[in-house]
C-alpha cells in the first residue's frame, strides 16, 4: 500500500499524522508489517542558498520571490517523483507513507520498478490518479483497474455498473492540468498528443502512442506557504438602492476614515501598511472579482469585509471598530445618522484565525532524484496478541 | 443561435495548481463540438477580452479526442490568497453558459 500526498499537504506534521493513524489501526488489528517513511518538508536555509546561487527557477505564473521568501515560510516541502518510492518498494517495504509526491508517481513507482515502458505507465498513472474519475458514471469514488503492457495499457472500472469509454479516458488528462496534451512529472514529459483510444469491451479502453520524453534536467517543485496574518471577517447586507449605487466610493471613504480611528486606538504601534481591509461584494462580482464581464449590483448584495492584521487581537481590535463605523458611515442623499448594513450576527465580526498564502511555485534540480527524500524504517508489531 | 450550456455536457472550472485558472467545456455529440469550434465564438481572443486578461496568457486547446475544448489563464490571484474569492477555482465558467453560438 502506498499513501502519497499524506495529511493532503505532504509535511511531516500530515506525514507524522498518517503514521500515527497507521500505527493505531496495526495495534487495533494486530498487524505486522515493514513501513517505509518518506518525508518531503525542505530545509529553508539550505534552499536560500541554493537561491542566493540562481538554483530556484520560477515555473509559470509563479510568485516573484526573493531570499526573505524562504526566513518567512512556515513549511517548504518538495513533490518527490516516482524513485524515492521505488526505492522503497525494491527494498521491501509492505506499506510506504510518502510526503508530497505527484498523485501520477503513486501509480507509476511499481510498474517502473519492474522496467515498464514510461510512456504507457506515466499515460496509465494519470488517467488512474483520481481512480474512477476517467470513467462514464463515477457514482461514488471508487478505484479503476489497469493493465500496462509493453507497449499500451488498458483500463477498467471495478464497479461492473460503470465503464470507459475513448472519450471519457481522453477527458481526464484535462482535469486540473493547464495543457490537456502535457503533463509535466519530476523527470520529463507526457505527451498524450498522439495517444489513440480504442474500446475493447464495452467496459475498457485501450491506449497506444503514449510517450515520454525524458527532460535535460530532472526537477522537483517546490511548495511554500507564509503566514499572512490573522483575519477577522464582517457580513453585511446592503438594500438601500442609493447606498447600492455608490458602494465603491462609500467603502472606499469608509475605509480611509478607518486609518484614523486606527491611528487612535494603537497610538501609532499598527501603521497604515500593517492591516488591511478586503470588502468582497456578492450580488456583484463577488465570485469573480477582476474577471467579472458584468459587474452590475442586484437589489439585494452582500460584503464580506475581511480585516488581516499582524495578530489576533489588533484584527479584532479593528474588526470590531470597522463594523460600527462602517454601518453608520454617511452618504450625501440622507441627512442624518443612517445604518447601512444588516449585520446577519451580533457582534458582527467574525475570527478566521491566522491565514496562509502559497509563496512558491519554482522548481529545483536536486544531486539526484531521491536526495531531498529521506527514508525511515518502521517493523511495525502489535505490542500483544490480539485476542 | 442556441447558449453553449445547451450543448456542452458539462462546463466547468477548476484550479490548475495554486496560480492557473483552467475552464473545460465538453460535449457528448461530436456535432455540437464541431459546430462550437466551427463558430469561433470561443478562442484566445473571444476569451480574453470576456475575462480581462492579455490574449498571451491564454492557452487555448481543442482536443478532438475528448470532444472538449480547454482554455487556461493565470488566477487573477494565487489560491485563497488576499483578494481570491474562489479557492478552488469552481464558479469562474458562469459566463460561459450564456455565449451564444451560431
Amino acid at each position: 500500500m502506498i499513501v502519497g500526498s499524506c495529511g493532503t499537504g505532504g509535511g511531516d506534521a500530515g506525514v507524522d499524522r498518517v503514521l500515527g493513524l497507521v500505527r493505531e489501526i496495526a495495534e487495533e488489528e494486530g498487524l505486522s508489517f515493514r513501513l517505509a517513511v518518506i518525508r518531503s518538508e525542505q530545509d529553508r536555509a539550505g534552499l536560500k542558498d541554493i537561491f542566493h546561487d540562481g538554483g530556484i527557477v520560477p515555473l509559470r505564473n509563479a510568485p516573484l520571490i526573493d531570499a526573505g521568501t524562504f526566513d518567512r515560510s512556515l513549511h517548504i516541502v518538495g513533490m518527490m517523483g516516482p524513485e524515492p518510492i521505488m526505492n522503497a518498494l525494491r527494498d521491501g517495504a509492505d506499506i510506504i507513507l510518502a510526503g508530497r509526491s505527484s498523485d501520477t508517481s503513486l501509480f507509476a513507482a511499481f510498474p517502473l520498478l519492474h522496467g515498464m515502458a514510461p510512456g504507457p505507465v506515466w499515460h496509465c498513472a494519470k488517467t488512474i490518479e483520481c481512480g474512477a474519475s476517467a470513467s462514464v458514471n463515477r457514482k461514488r469514488p471508487d478505484g479503476m483497474f489497469a493493465w500496462v503492457r509493453p507497449d499500451h495499457f488498458e483500463v477498467e472500472p471495478l464497479d461492473p455498473a460503470n465503464r470507459v469509454t475513448p472519450q471519457s479516458v481522453a477527458s481526464h488528462t484535462l482535469y486540473e492540468n493547464a495543457d490537456p496534451h502535457s503533463v509535466i512529472e519530476p523527470g520529463g514529459v507526457v505527451d498524450t498528443s498522439s495517444a489513440l483510444y480504442e474500446q475493447v469491451s464495452e467496459r475498457s479502453v485501450r491506449v497506444h502512442g503514449s510517450r515520454f520524453h525524458p527532460s535535460d534536467r530532472y526537477t522537483i517543485k517546490l511548495e511554500g506557504v507564509e503566514l499572512v496574518g490573522y483575519q477577522t471577517i464582517i457580513i453585511g447586507g446592503v438594500r438601500d438602492p442609493y447606498i447600492i449605487r455608490q458602494l465603491d466610493p462609500w467603502i472606499a471613504a469608509m475605509t480611509a476614515k478607518m486609518q484614523e480611528r486606527v491611528a487612535e486606538i494603537f497610538g501609532g504601534s499598527i501603521g497604515p501598511e500593517d492591516y488591511t481591509i478586503h470588502a468582497r461584494i456578492y450580488g456583484r462580482d463577488g465570485t469573480m472579482g477582476p474577471l467579472e464581464p458584468d459587474p452590475t449590483p442586484s437589489k439585494d448584495v452582500g460584503i464580506v469585509f475581511t480585516i488581516t492584521a499582524p495578530d489576533e487581537v489588533s484584527s479584532a481590535t479593528i474588526a470590531k471598530s470597522f463594523a460600527h463605523l462602517a454601518s453608520h458611515y454617511p452618504i450625501p442623499e440622507w441627512g442624518g445618522l443612517i445604518t447601512g448594513l444588516a449585520f446577519p450576527y451580533s457582534p458582527a465580526e467574525i475570527s478566521r484565525g491566522p491565514a496562509f498564502r502559497f509563496n512558491l511555485h519554482h522548481v529545483v534540480t536536486p544531486p539526484d532524484p531521491c536526495a531531498m527524500f529521506p527514508t525511515t524504517w518502521h517493523h511495525i508489531q502489535p505490542s500483544k496478541v490480539p485476542a | 443561435m442556441t447558449e453553449l450550456g445547451q450543448l456542452a455536457r458539462l462546463i466547468r472550472s477548476k484550479n490548475a495548481g495554486p496560480f492557473d485558472l483552467t475552464f473545460d467545456i465538453m460535449f457528448d455529440r461530436p456535432e455540437d463540438y464541431a459546430r462550437v469550434v466551427a463558430s469561433g465564438v470561443l478562442n484566445a481572443g473571444q476569451f480574453a477580452a470576456l475575462f480581462h486578461v492579455p490574449v498571451e496568457a491564454v492557452q487555448f486547446f481543442e482536443h478532438a479526442t475528448a470532444l472538449a475544448i480547454k482554455v487556461s489563464i493565470p488566477r487573477p490571484f494565487g489560491q485563497c490568497d488576499a483578494g481570491d474569492g474562489d479557492c478552488f477555482g469552481g464558479q469562474q465558467y458562469g459566463p460561459l453558459v450564456t455565449l451564444q453560438v451560431p
